[in-house]
C-alpha cells in the first residue's frame, strides 16, 4: 500500500517534470507579434557593438514588425562551441556570425537559410558589387548561405619605438630597401627581444595551440595544411618541412618568437611585432607607443597575403527567419557596409579603395590600407578550413605538440601529423 | 423483498465507520506534509538527475547532428564505435593515471596534515585555515592563477631560478603536464579530506593510546594498529569521494592543458566534451558518458564491497 502511494507520488512528480520541460522547450518561439531578433557575435568591443546597435535602431524605425534586435557577444575562444551548444539546447539565435574554420560545416549542414533571393531583391543592394572570390567559402551548390561580413587580411603590427630603441631598422625602411623578408623580420625580432628584454614576434592567437594562425607564416613557403580538394595532407610536404624548420629555429635557437607557455600581448607593449588581422587595430590605445602596420614579410616563394573570413548567416529554424534575412540585407547594404568597413573590411569591390577605407579608418594611413588591406583581400589565401574542422584541428594540435620542444625532429613530427589526419581528410 | 433486505443490510454494514472518519485523517495530513517537504528535492532529482540519465541513454542510441538538426536512431552503432575508438586507450590511461595520482597524493597528504595538525601546538588553527581555504575558492579562478604560476616564465620557475634550478615547462611536457594538473587539484581539495580526517582522529579515544603506551608500543605501531583501523570508515568515505571526483575532472584540464600536450591529459570527461560540444558528435558523447557512469558505478560498488575487509566497525 505504502509502496503504491510512493510510486504514485513519483509518477506525479515525473509528469510535473515532463510538463515543465515541455514548457521550457518552446517558450521563446512565439510567432505572433513583433519579432525579437538575436544575433551572436564574437566581439564584445564597445565600438563594434555601438555601431551594430545604431544600424539596428535605424532599421527598427522603418520596420515596426521587429520589436528588438539584440547583439549577443560570445567569448572569442569558445565562440563556435557556445553557438552549437545554444543550437543543441533549442536556444539558437536568429542570426549568427560564423568563422571561416567552421564555414564548411555550417554551410553544408542545412542549418542556414539561403540568402541569394533576399539579398538580390533588396532595394539598392548592388549584389553584383560583392567580389565573387569572397563568396566562395559560403556557397554550396550554387546557393549563398552566409554573407562574407568580414574579409580581414593579416598584417604585421610593429612597435616602432621598441625597434628604434634596439637600434633596428623598421619594417618600413626594410620595405623601402626591398629587404622585408622573413629572414630579416626574424633577425629584427630576435635582436629587439634581446635588447628590450621583451618578446620579439608574436603570432597572435597561436599560443602553440591555434595552429591555423601559422598559415600566415607557412604560406610564404608555398605550404598548405591540405590540398585544394581537402583530400591530401600537406603537413609533410617539403615546403611545410622547410617552413616549420625555420619556425622551430626562430623559436628555440634564435628566440625571435616567445616559446610555448609564455604570454606576451603586443597591444600591451609586451612584444616588438605581432601578426594579426586589421580588425584588431581597435586594441591600439592612443599615445601608447609608436606603431606601424605592414604586409607580411616575403617568404622563399615571394610576396603573399593571408586573409581570415567571417560570415553572417540566418538560422533556418528561426521563427523569424524572414525578418532576420531582411535585417541582414539592411545591415550589409552599400551604406551600412561602408560604415562597418572601419572594423570589418567589406567584400564590396567599389568600397575596396584606399580612399573609401581611409574615411572610416582614421588610425590607418592610405598606403597601409592599400598594401595590407586591399592588396591582401584581392590576392590573399584564406586560412585553412575543412568540413569536420574541429576534430581535424584537435588532431593537428595534438600531433604538432611534440614540435614545440627544443630538440624536436621536425620531419618526424610532421609525418606523424599526416598519419593522424589523413584518415579524417579521406572521409 | 429479500433483495431489499439485502440492500438495507449492506447499506447498514458498509458505511458504518464512514461518516465518523473524515478523509483528512491526521495520518494522511502527516503523509501529505512529508511528501510536500520532500517534493522540491524529489522534483529536482527527477528533472536534473533521473530524467537526464534516461535521456543520455536514449541519445547514445542516436546520431544527433545539431547543426543539420537531424536525430537518427542508429541502435548500437555508437557502442561499436566506442569499442573501435583508437583514442580510447590513451584517454582511459590518462584518466587512470590522474585518478590514481590524485587519490594517492590527496589522501596521503590529507592524512599527514591531519595527523600533524591534530597535535596540541601553537598555530595549528592558522595552518588548518590555510589548508582549508582553497576548498572555498572558485575552481576556475584557482586554476587560472595556477596556470600563470606554471608558465615557462611563471612564478614557480622564477622561484626555482633563485635557487639555481631551471624548471621544466610544466604544462607543455608530456609527463609534467599530468603531474601539474594532479598537484593543482590536490592543493584545491586536500583541505576537505584533511578536515574529515581531523574529525575522525579526534574521535579516537585517548585511553587506547595510553594503554598502548603502557604496553610499550612505539608511535608508529600505535598509528598503524590504533589510528588507522579506527579512522578506516573515514578513509573509505574520503577515498570514494576522491575517486568519484577524480573521474569528473574537467575545468582544470580545460583551463590548463586542453587535453595536451598530445593527448597526455585528455581524461574521459574532457574527451566526452570534445566529442559532443566541439566535434558535434552528441550521440557518441552520450555513449562516452554511459561508459563513465558504468566506471564510476563499478568503482563505487567495489569500494563498498571492500569495506567489509578493511573497515573497522563494520560487520
Amino acid at each position: 500500500m505504502r509502496a503504491g502511494k510512493a510510486l504514485r507520488g513519483v509518477a506525479v512528480a515525473l509528469a510535473g517534470a515532463l510538463a515543465l520541460t515541455a514548457c521550457g522547450g518552446g517558450g521563446d518561439a512565439d510567432d505572433s507579434g513583433p519579432a525579437k531578433l538575436r544575433m551572436t557575435v564574437w566581439s564584445a568591443n564597445e565600438a563594434h557593438l555601438k555601431l551594430f546597435n545604431e544600424i539596428a535602431e535605424e532599421y527598427r524605425k522603418s520596420h515596426p514588425d521587429v520589436a528588438e534586435i539584440k547583439f549577443d557577444p560570445l567569448p572569442f575562444d569558445t565562440y563556435t562551441t557556445t553557438l552549437t551548444t545554444q543550437i543543441a539546447g533549442g536556444n539558437a539565435p536568429d542570426l549568427a556570425w560564423v568563422f571561416e574554420n567552421s564555414a564548411p560545416d555550417f554551410v553544408a549542414s542545412g542549418a542556414l537559410l539561403p540568402l541569394d533571393d533576399t539579398l538580390k531583391k533588396a532595394e539598392g543592394y548592388q549584389y553584383e558589387d560583392i567580389s565573387p572570390a569572397t563568396l566562395k567559402l559560403w556557397q554550396n551548390e550554387g546557393k549563398l548561405y552566409a554573407y562574407p561580413f568580414s574579409t580581414s587580411p593579416f598584417g604585421v603590427f610593429v612597435n616602432t619605438d621598441m625597434l628604434k630603441k634596439a637600434g633596428q631598422k623598421t619594417p618600413a625602411e626594410l620595405i623601402a630597401a626591398g629587404q622585408w623578408t622573413w629572414d630579416n623580420a626574424l633577425a629584427t625580432a630576435a635582436a629587439t627581444a634581446v635588447k628590450s628584454g621583451k618578446a620579439g614576434l608574436v603570432i597572435r592567437d597561436f599560443d602553440y595551440k591555434g595552429w591555423d594562425n601559422l598559415s600566415t607564416f607557412w604560406t610564404g613557403w608555398g605550404a598548405q595544411a591540405w590540398s585544394e580538394d581537402g583530400k591530401t595532407c600537406g603537413f609533410n610536404s617539403p615546403e611545410m618541412v622547410d617552413a616549420m624548420t625555420t619556425l622551430h629555429k626562430a623559436t628555440f635557437t634564435q628566440k625571435a618568437l616567445p616559446g610555448p607557455g609564455t604570454t606576451a600581448d603586443f597591444f600591451a607593449g609586451d612584444s616588438a611585432m605581432t601578426i594579426t588581422q586589421i580588425s584588431r587595430a581597435s586594441l591600439l590605445k592612443d599615445g601608447g607607443f609608436g606603431w606601424d602596420l605592414v604586409p607580411l614579410p616575403a617568404g622563399p616563394k615571394g610576396n603573399y597575403a593571408v586573409v581570415g573570413q567571417a560570415g553572417v548567416g540566418v538560422m533556418k529554424k528561426s521563427p523569424h527567419a524572414k525578418q532576420a534575412a531582411d535585417f541582414l540585407a539592411f545591415l550589409t547594404n552599400p551604406t551600412n557596409s561602408a560604415k562597418l568597413a572601419q572594423f570589418f573590411p567589406p567584400p564590396r569591390q567599389s568600397q575596396l579603395t584606399a580612399e573609401t577605407l581611409a574615411k572610416t579608418n582614421p588610425q590607418l594611413k592610405p598606403e597601409q590600407l592599400q598594401k595590407v588591406v586591399i592588396d591582401g583581400i584581392t590576392s590573399g589565401v584564406v586560412k585553412p578550413s575543412h568540413s569536420g574542422q574541429a576534430e581535424l584541428s584537435q588532431q593537428v594540435r595534438a600531433g604538432l605538440d611534440p614540435l614545440w620542444q627544443p630538440n624536436a625532429d621536425v620531419k618526424a613530427v610532421l609525418d606523424g601529423v599526416c598519419a593522424k589526419i589523413q584518415p579524417l581528410l579521406a572521409k | 423483498m429479500t433483495q431489499t433486505d439485502t440492500r438495507v443490510g449492506s447499506a447498514a454494514a458498509g458505511p458504518a465507520p464512514g461518516p465518523a472518519r473524515p478523509f483528512w485523517t491526521s495520518r494522511r495530513r502527516d503523509q501529505l506534509a512529508g511528501y510536500a517537504f520532500i517534493a522540491p528535492q524529489l522534483l529536482g532529482s527527477v528533472v536534473f538527475v533521473i530524467l537526464p540519465l534516461i535521456l543520455v541513454l536514449w541519445y547514445s542510441l542516436h546520431e544527433w547532428n545539431v547543426l543539420a538538426g537531424t536525430f537518427e536512431f542508429v541502435g548500437t552503432d555508437n557502442y561499436r564505435a566506442l569499442a573501435d575508438d583508437p583514442n580510447l586507450g590513451a584517454v582511459l590511461r590518462a584518466t587512470g593515471l590522474f585518478s590514481i595520482g590524485l587519490v594517492v597524493v590527496n589522501l596521503g597528504l590529507a592524512l599527514l596534515l591531519a595527523v600533524l595538525l591534530n597535535q596540541r601546538l601553537r598555530g595549528t588553527i592558522l595552518f588548518r585555515t590555510l589548508f582549508f581555504s582553497p576548498v572555498v575558492v572558485s575552481l576556475v579562478a584557482w586554476t587560472i592563477v595556477w596556470g600563470f604560476l606554471l608558465q615557462d616564465n611563471g612564478g614557480i620557475n622564477g622561484l626555482l631560478d633563485t635557487v639555481g634550478v631551471h624548471g621544466p615547462n610544466w604544462l607543455r611536457g608530456e609527463g609534467t603536464a599530468m603531474v601539474s594538473v594532479i598537484v593543482v587539484q590536490v592543493f584545491k581539495n586536500v583541505g576537505l579530506n584533511m578536515v574529515l580526517f581531523l574529525a575522525a582522529l579526534q574521535g579516537v579515544p585517548a585511553e587506547l593510546y595510553e594503554a598502548a603506551e603502557v604496553d610499550g608500543a612505539s608511535r608508529m605501531r600505535q598509528f598503524w594498529r590504533i589510528t588507522v583501523p579506527l579512522i578506516s570508515p573515514t578513509i573509505l568515505l574520503t577515498s570514494i569521494i576522491t575517486v568519484v571526483g577524480s573521474l569528473q575532472v574537467f575545468a582544470q584540464i580545460a583551463v590548463l592543458t586542453q587535453g595536451g600536450p598530445g593527448t597526455s591529459t585528455t581524461v574521459l570527461v574532457y574527451y566526452l566534451y570534445q566529442q559532443a560540444f566541439q566535434f558535434h558528435h552528441f550521440g557518441y558523447g552520450a555513449t562516452l558518458s554511459i561508459l563513465l557512469f558504468v566506471i564510476v558505478l563499478a568503482l563505487t560498488v567495489l569500494q563498498w564491497q571492500m569495506r567489509k575487509r578493511w573497515v573497522f566497525h563494520e560487520s
